[in-house]
């Protein structure tokens, strides 16, 4: 146990945490030149594009040491997104240490912050390195000083790297092993063994990535999960490189997976604790939590006659998304479809975008909302997950909505549009603090239907980037709700409804009106785009009618060419729904979201 | 019937709209010149045995950069080894700024009897916005130069909807034609092409996107003037005093077979749609007398075999632009389906005064004119959705 390090890396997105980790796994020779891909980490394709990690990956390499020793190090690579900041936690908790990786031209950013915060509370020793130094905006002494602000650590204790270089891999690999203490725990203690992340496989069913804390896990022993109480063989276990090489056994301190036959991903909770059926532990390992999805939408077919393709790429989507939940529900509009659970908004994007990628199903996504608690006068409390289902004005008693807390590290310059940004959305300051002279950290307390919509990209604009955001669920607050609903002329389309604040209800409706009357194409008639709450409409557009659709020339080379432009346009025309007369393009119900 | 088509790839300067095929370096115009003579040699059994050409077109780009010269090299190659009727209909396109006295004295030495003139507009800020090489005065001077050289069959291109054209110009250019008494005019809409300067105009803002409102407004008055002048609408963007119908441009829209030769130009079968490649120097490169067609395939020309569908798409595409329009009959003849979806389709549009049905012909009228592509789409047959 003495020469296991296991740490994780903690960095804001493109600051070089998959470019270091690749020169890292070269380095120690964990993979040859031929395997390295660019990225070896990010394997999932929309990963690379996005160039943003979604699920955790874990990576075992041997290592050297000039004290003549060879040390196992366990890499942990944890997601970088707030949606996924549970995952991070687990991610945290199951190792010894961590490196602070900040990019030299970018310095901190408040998503770094809230997960170095989280790695302190866990007593991670922190290795902070300054990345990216080959470049020429690197401010190394201005970062360098964030950093000792931050954690209190000596000039001399950050390491200056350059992923892209090599520079100063050498000595962050020395670091680890001097720095980082090696894993506690008793290998004939009861077996505790933390779950810090599933991955779903089509030949093998679901692995689990885990942290060996007590006792020792052996090949045929019969397990049991604590939080969920199921009982499982171990079938097979090892440790993890570039692919899975089974081992034995793993004891205290190690990190491995685990494959036991299950074959849903939602069956494993992320921060569960193995143990022996026999001889089992006293208790968990602290920490757990059902995560719950904060973001609810409806995803229904293009096409009706798809419903059941759609529940069964739902179904296989989460085998391999766990905290992806749904449930079948109607629309007058849109007939019928799921009501889905997503962390965020960019979980959301991620798994529509699957749909179409790997099941190639075309969706028609809802306006998203948050949860709403509504009280009857009868004294009822419901979960409203769907604007459909809040009470009747006539029956509700109130209504409560979410808030959270949100931090946003920013320039002291941006902190009056960030106020009135977050002002607007119906934020509370908490507290103000200076983290540098440069960089003050903003604290508010936030209804949490208003970051769903287009807080993020306002944040980032109003602050040319220089704004990082990170939040978490705080509690429910009483709210004065009106369900707003959208007409084309004159029917309602429920798939655009949505529950709004009433000071908000107004702005709301005319910027969805004039969002829909760029998105959609125009008919042979006119079209009206009405916002009502009730019987009152309180914004409206109007789409002229079309006038002109012909080419001038249509000679020789024309006719191929413009039959097949028509012929797309026609395909294209099939990826509408319609309402009444009126043809809604499939990305409008997205895209109407995106108000500015 | 059987067309020839030569592309001449060349311009003395590039019109802000066009997206055409052409070079305005001449460099290689003699190389080119060269293979296009190379091509015809090569491709002369394009057609079947015993066919004769009713039609023989000369576009670009500008055929009239070619010298009095050149042209009868050209012509002799055509008619070495094609059969040509006594009668057939040779058209040269022609730009204002070529045809002076000494060059339609060399034209007259040619089987050219028909010229087709890039005259576009009247007004000089028309002609500058769109970079035309020619002003308004020489645009009426060539008109009556090429009368007074005894070309009457002629025809005219003009061009509406730029956002220099007020709708005063546009009636004072349709006017100015019919009083010259031009017995055959094309109309174009001004269209913002994909890849052309103007395209790029628009998109930095320099330039207005195209006001359809008012594209509408000069479209109608076309309609309206010509008919009024006696021509027939007898395609979408074509207008004819009687028996001046252009005999190789309705050759397309009927799906007759023609042949194109030089780079860019499309060729149909009647089933296979073949095309040059749009590129000078590889065509002038390897089209060689003594290099087999077939063998240039995928390095200088391509193909595509049209199915049923696409056929019956192209069909009502083209039909629906004519005066003739669409004929159930020859739908049927393509596959009963096609005549069922097609009649099922149509029913809406006849219902809204859109097309005008006679007997077993489907027309636009004129308010369906202004929506041709989006009911061809409507009526087009889509293999996926099986409509
Ligand atoms: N100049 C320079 N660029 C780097 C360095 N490390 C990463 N990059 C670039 O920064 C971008 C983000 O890197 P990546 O490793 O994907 O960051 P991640 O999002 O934290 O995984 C990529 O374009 C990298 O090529 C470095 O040390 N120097
Ligand atoms: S419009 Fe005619 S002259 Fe102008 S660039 Fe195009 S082909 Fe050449
Ligand atoms: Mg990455």
């Amino acid at each position: 146990m003495k020469n296991i390090r296991n740490f994780c890396v903690i960095a804001h997105i493109d600051h070089g945490k998959s470019t270091l980790s690749d020169r890292l796994l070269e380095t120690t020779k964990t993979i040859s030149d031929r395997d390295l891909k660019e990225q070896t980490l990010d394997d999932m394709d929309l990963e690379r594009e996005r160039g943003i990690t979604i699920k955790s990956h874990a990576i075992q390499m041997s290592y050297l040491h000039t004290d003549g020793e060879c040390y196992t190090l366990n890499m942990i690579d944890t997601p970088g997104h707030v949606d996924f900041s549970y995952e991070v936690s687990r991610s945290i908790a199951a190792c010894e240490g961590a490196l602070l990786l900040v990019d030299a031209t970018q310095g901190i950013q408040a998503q770094t912050i809230s997960n170095l915060y989280l790695a302190i509370e866990h007593d991670l020793e922190i290795i902070p390195v300054l990345n990216k130094i080959d470049m020429d905006s690197a401010m190394i002494d201005e970062v360098a000083e964030q950093i000792i602000d931050l954690i209190g650590c000596k000039r001399e204790q950050i390491l200056l790297a350059s992923g892209r270089t090599g520079q100063g891999v050498p000595e962050i690999l020395a670091a680890i092993v001097e720095r980082i203490p090696c894993p506690k725990g008793d290998p004939g203690a009861p077996l505790q063994a933390l779950i810090f992340d599933s991955i779903f496989n089509s030949f093998r069913g679901v692995i689990a990535n885990i942290r060996i804390v007590n006792g020792t896990l052996r090949q045929g022993d019969k397990v049991l999960f604590m939080n969920t109480g199921r009982q499982y063989d171990a079938d097979e276990l090892g440790i993890l490189q570039l692919d899975y090489v089974p081992r034995q056994e793993l004891s205290a301190g190690n990190v491995g997976y685990i494959i036991t036959g299950i074959k849903v991903s939602k069956e494993i909770k992320v921060g569960d604790t193995i143990t022996h059926l026999q001889n089992p532990a006293a208790e968990p390992i602290k920490g757990f939590e059902d995560v719950k999805p904060m973001v609810f939408a409806g995803i229904f077919p293009l096409d009706n006659d798809d419903f059941e393709d759609l529940r069964d790429s739902l179904e296989k989507l989460q085998l391999n998304d766990a905290s992806l939940v749904f449930e079948p529900e109607s629309s007058a509009a849109l007939g019928f479809g799921f009501r889905c659970g997503f962390l965020g908004m960019l979980h959301l994007e991620i798994v529509q975008e699957r749909l179409a990628r790997e099941f190639n199903q075309d969706v028609i996504t809802t306006v998203p909302n948050v949860s709403y608690i509504a009280y009857t006068r009868k004294g009822e409390k419901l979960t409203v997950r769907n604007p459909m289902d809040m009470p009747d004005p006539t029956i509700l008693d109130y209504a409560e909505e979410p808030y959270i807390t949100a931090q946003i590290i920013t320039k002291p310059e941006y902190i009056g549009a960030i106020m009135t940004l977050c002002m607007d959305k119906r934020g509370i300051l908490i507290k103000q603090d200076y983290l540098t002279q440069s960089r003050v950290e903003m604290t508010f307390h936030l209804p949490l239907a208003e970051i769903v919509f287009d807080f993020y990209d306002r944040l980032k604009s109003i602050s040319r980037g220089y704004a990082s955001f990170d939040y978490q669920p705080l509690d429910y607050r009483r709210t004065d709700l009106v369900k707003l609903d959208i007409k084309l002329n004159g029917e309602n389309v429920d798939a655009l409804s949505a529950l709004v604040h009433r000071s908000k209800a107004e702005a709301f409706g005319r910027g969805i009106c004039a969002r829909l009357k760029e998105l959609l194409p125009r008919q042979q008639f006119v079209i009206a785009i009405q916002a009502a709450i009730g019987a009152k409409i309180i914004a409206r557009e109007t789409i002229s009618a079309m006038r002109k659709d012909v080419t001038a020339k249509c000679y020789g080379g024309d006719i191929s060419r413009k039959r097949k432009l028509l012929e797309k346009q026609k395909e294209g025309k099939k990826k509408m729904r319609q309402f009444g007369k009126v043809e809604v393009p499939q990305k409008a119900f997205l895209e109407v979201l995106k108000l500015n | 019937m059987a067309g020839l088509y030569l592309h001449i790839p060349f311009c003395r300067q590039a019109c802000h709209y066009c997206n055409f095929h052409f070079s305005t370096s001449l460099k290689l115009k003699e190389e080119v010149l060269r293979a296009i003579r190379a091509e015809l040699y090569l491709r002369r059994d394009f057609f079947e045995k015993g066919a004769i050409l009713q039609s023989i077109y000369l576009g670009g780009g500008t055929p009239s950069l070619l010298t009095g010269y050149e042209l009868e090299a050209l012509f002799e190659t055509i008619y070495q080894y094609f059969r040509v009727a006594p009668d057939a209909e040779i058209t040269l396109e022609a730009n204002p700024d070529d045809l002076d006295e000494p060059y339609l004295t060399q034209l007259r030495q040619t089987p050219v009897n028909r010229l087709s003139l890039g005259i576009q507009s009247f007004s000089d800020e028309d002609l500058r916005w769109m970079n035309r090489a020619h002003d308004a005065a020489e645009a009426r001077r060539c008109i009556e130069q090429v009368q007074a050289a005894g070309y009457h069959n002629l025809t005219c291109d003009l061009i509406y909807g730029a956002p220099t054209t007020s709708d005063a110009q546009w009636e004072a250019n349709v006017r100015i034609l019919l009083e010259y008494g031009v017995p055959h005019l094309s109309c174009y809409c001004l269209t913002v092409e994909p890849k052309t300067a103007l395209a790029h105009f628009v998109k930095t803002g320099q330039s207005p996107p195209v006001d359809d409102d008012k594209a509408v407004r000069q479209f109608l008055h076309l309609m309206e003037a010509m008919e009024t002048a006696g021509y027939e609408h007898y395609e979408i963007s074509n207008f004819a005093l009687s028996g001046h119908y252009a005999k190789h441009n309705t050759a397309y829209w009927l799906g007759a077979p023609y042949l194109g030769v030089g780079p860019g130009a499309h060729s149909f079968t009647g089933q296979i749609r073949q095309w040059n490649l749009p590129n000078n120097p590889r065509y002038a490169k390897l089209v060689q007398a003594n290099a087999p067609w077939q063998s240039l395939k995928g390095l200088v020309w391509e193909e595509e075999t049209l199915t049923p569908a696409d056929c019956y798409n192209e069909y009502v595409m083209t039909g629906l632009r004519t005066k003739w329009g669409c004929n159930l009959l020859q739908i049927s003849a393509m596959g009963d389906f096609f005549a069922a979806h097609f009649t099922k389709q149509v029913e809406t549009f006849v219902v809204q005064g859109l097309v005008r049905r006679q007997d077993y012909h489907y027309a636009l009228t004129r308010e369906g004119k202004l929506l041709a592509d989006f009911i061809s789409a409507e009526l087009f047959y889509t293999a996926v959705a099986g409509n």
